[in-house]
């Protein structure tokens, strides 16, 4: 895919964002339990500082919630329990600072997918610069004859990424994606990681990432947390943040990243020779 | 046309049951073949009417014959007064069911999308829904007498409802995580509505909408029956203190295709509607 200097990401107009930084303050959040009168935590004492620009990925077993973390941080749920800020301020319900790929595509069935990437622009802007931005983003995710189908017309794959466009289009201070490779092949999964790193690049965003995929962690993120329960913890919470070492794109053979795999690998329960197998 | 006429009303049913046979033809089959098909009763039910009726098996005192429901519409049309009922009776239909469908989605969107306005109005509207349509008719005649109001307001009841149920049922009913999904690019309130949740509810308004239009129908005909000086409601109670019972059938068939070319009118908007909003 030519990556190459396309218009949106050289653009002026559309790299006026600032990218911010996203505060965790001993953050809990605990959902009132079916039927009975207790609640389950589901996080506890989540305690994070993400610097202006730098891409997290969170890592955690199923049910850990990685996704209530992104929605709280998005101003979509509100914590129980401390506080999460953006640029220093509070975050407001359904934060405008920020753009959030969903774990599911969430596209409105009756707009063609251009229209759905639309819907992310950011208000106020020219509509030609709008229908601009949005062909351009519907290219860069690699769905320009598929512009006018509709979301029930296509795979699951492109639905997931014509969210990420979605998101992306908003151009926000904080990017929050969940899990926004998990539907594609591992070919798309690649040419897609270039071009979130691509846009970051271009335009430096603030980005939480979750994934499910360890090496897809070491390859984008500058930092990854891993969540999780501890020994005797009632909820979840970071159990590891690992600084991935090296610039991008990382050289994924090298050892010290293997090391960090491993750890993080033993950090979600897999044991470590397992790992080290399934390395060779 | 006045073979289906014919043939709906020889079925002895109002326009209610016009509805339920408009359905959309099932993919695969031609147009034509759909056509005749659905022809293919009527001609029966007209074949066999008019052999009843020619062979005297029925008495027309109690079965008038083909020919003579027809000369019943040639009569009255020859002194203008066949063109004139239809035409109010088609009138206040629309123009109430206008008004109801235009209030039913107003209340309907406000009911189905604030929990307040649920717990504060959803309860009257029902118990003003509970009340049977006749009910309404000495009221309304005692304040508005017998001129227009009265009707109209009654045709606007009757369609009102269908509609407001719909509407307010389906927008509680909007995929959740897409509305979230509005909200989390920054739509709000109207913008939210026209963007997300009214193109979501487009294809159950347009069956709430068929549904109001057949009960404008049904309540025409309650009020003409009892308070009226023209429309096909007064052809029906007036022929039936006269003895026309050709007359009565005429009514009774015009109603009949009246209210199938309106309902099939809908018909076609929903089908658009469900083919590009579902
Ligand atoms: N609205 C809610 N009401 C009650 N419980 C909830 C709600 N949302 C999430 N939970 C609970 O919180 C926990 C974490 O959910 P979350 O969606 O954040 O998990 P996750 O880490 O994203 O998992 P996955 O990797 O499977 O997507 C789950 O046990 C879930 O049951
Ligand atoms: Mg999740």
């Amino acid at each position: 895919m030519a990556l190459t200097q396309p218009p949106l990401l050289s653009r002026s107009s559309h790299v006026t964002n600032r990218a911010f930084s996203v505060e965790f303050a001993g953050l809990g959040r605990s959902f009132p339990a079916p039927k009975k009168k207790t609640s389950t935590g589901v996080l506890g004492d989540v305690t994070l500082r993400i610097e202006p620009g730098e891409i997290v990925a969170i890592l955690g077993p199923s049910g850990c919630g990685k996704s209530t973390l992104l929605r709280i941080a998005g101003g979509l749920d509100s914590p129980t329990a401390g506080a999460v800020t953006i640029d220093g301020t509070p975050v407001t319900p359904f934060d405008a600072r920020c753009a959030i790929g969903f774990q599911e595509p969430r596209l409105l069935p009756w707009r063609t997918l251009s229209d759905n990437v639309a819907l992310g622009l950011p208000r106020g802007g020219s509509r030609t610069d709008g229908r601009e931005i949005v062909a351009e983003l519907v290219s860069l995710v690699g769905l320009s004859n598929f512009a006018g189908h509709t979301p029930r017309q296509i795979s699951g794959g492109m639905a997931q990424r014509t969210s990420l466009a979605r998101a992306l289009a908003r151009n926000p201070g904080v990017l929050l994606l969940d899990e926004p490779f998990g539907a594609l092949d591992a070919l798309t999964r690649l040419r897609m990681q270039d071009l979130l790193l691509e846009v970051h690049r271009a335009a430096p965003t603030t980005v939480l990432l979750v994934t499910h995929d360890v090496d897809e962690a070491l390859q984008l993120a500058d930092r990854v947390i891993l969540l999780g329960k501890g020994q005797d913890d009632a909820a979840n919470g970071i159990q590891q943040v690992v600084t991935v070492p090296g610039i991008r794109p990382r050289d994924r053979g090298s050892a010290e990243l293997a090391e960090l795999r491993a750890q993080l690998l033993g950090g979600l329960g897999i044991e470590r020779h397992a790992a080290g197998q399934e390395h060779l | 046309m006045s073979v289906d006429a014919t043939a709906y009303a020889a079925t002895g049913n109002a326009p209610a049951v016009a509805v339920t046979l408009s359905r959309a033809p099932r993919p695969g089959s031609r147009r034509w073949a759909v056509v005749i098909g659905g022809a293919l009763l009527p001609a029966l039910i007209l074949a066999v009417w008019q052999f009843v009726t020619a062979t005297g098996a029925v008495a027309t005192s109690q079965l008038p014959s083909p020919q003579m429901v027809w000369e019943a519409a040639v009569d009255l049309a020859q002194r203008g007064l066949l063109w004139q009922y239809v035409a109010i009776s088609t009138q206040r239909v629309v123009i109430g069911f206008l008004i109801g469908a235009a209030l039913g989605l107003a209340l309907g969107a406000v009911v189905g999308l604030s929990r307040f306005a649920d717990i504060l109005l959803a309860p009257t509207l029902g118990a003003i829904r509970a009340v049977p349509s006749l009910a309404w008719v000495p009221l309304l005649i005692l304040w508005f007498k017998i001129g227009e109001e009265s009707k109209i307001i009654l045709i606007t009841i009757g369609a009102f409802f269908p509609v407001y149920t719909t509407v307010a049922a389906a927008l509680r009913h909007v995929d959740r995580q897409l509305v979230e999904a509005g909200r989390a690019f920054g739509y709000r309130g109207a913008r939210l509505f026209f963007t997300v949740q009214l193109p979501a509810v487009i294809p159950s308004v347009a069956s709430g909408l068929r549904l109001a239009l057949a009960q404008a129908w049904l309540f025409l005909v309650a009020a003409e029956l009892i308070a009226a000086s023209m429309g096909l409601g007064f052809l029906l109670s007036d022929s039936g203190n006269n003895g026309r019972i050709d007359r009565i059938f005429l009514a009774i068939i015009l109603l009949a295709v009246l209210g199938k070319v309106t309902d099939s009118i809908l018909a076609l908007f929903e089908r658009w509607a469900v083919k590009k909003w579902a």
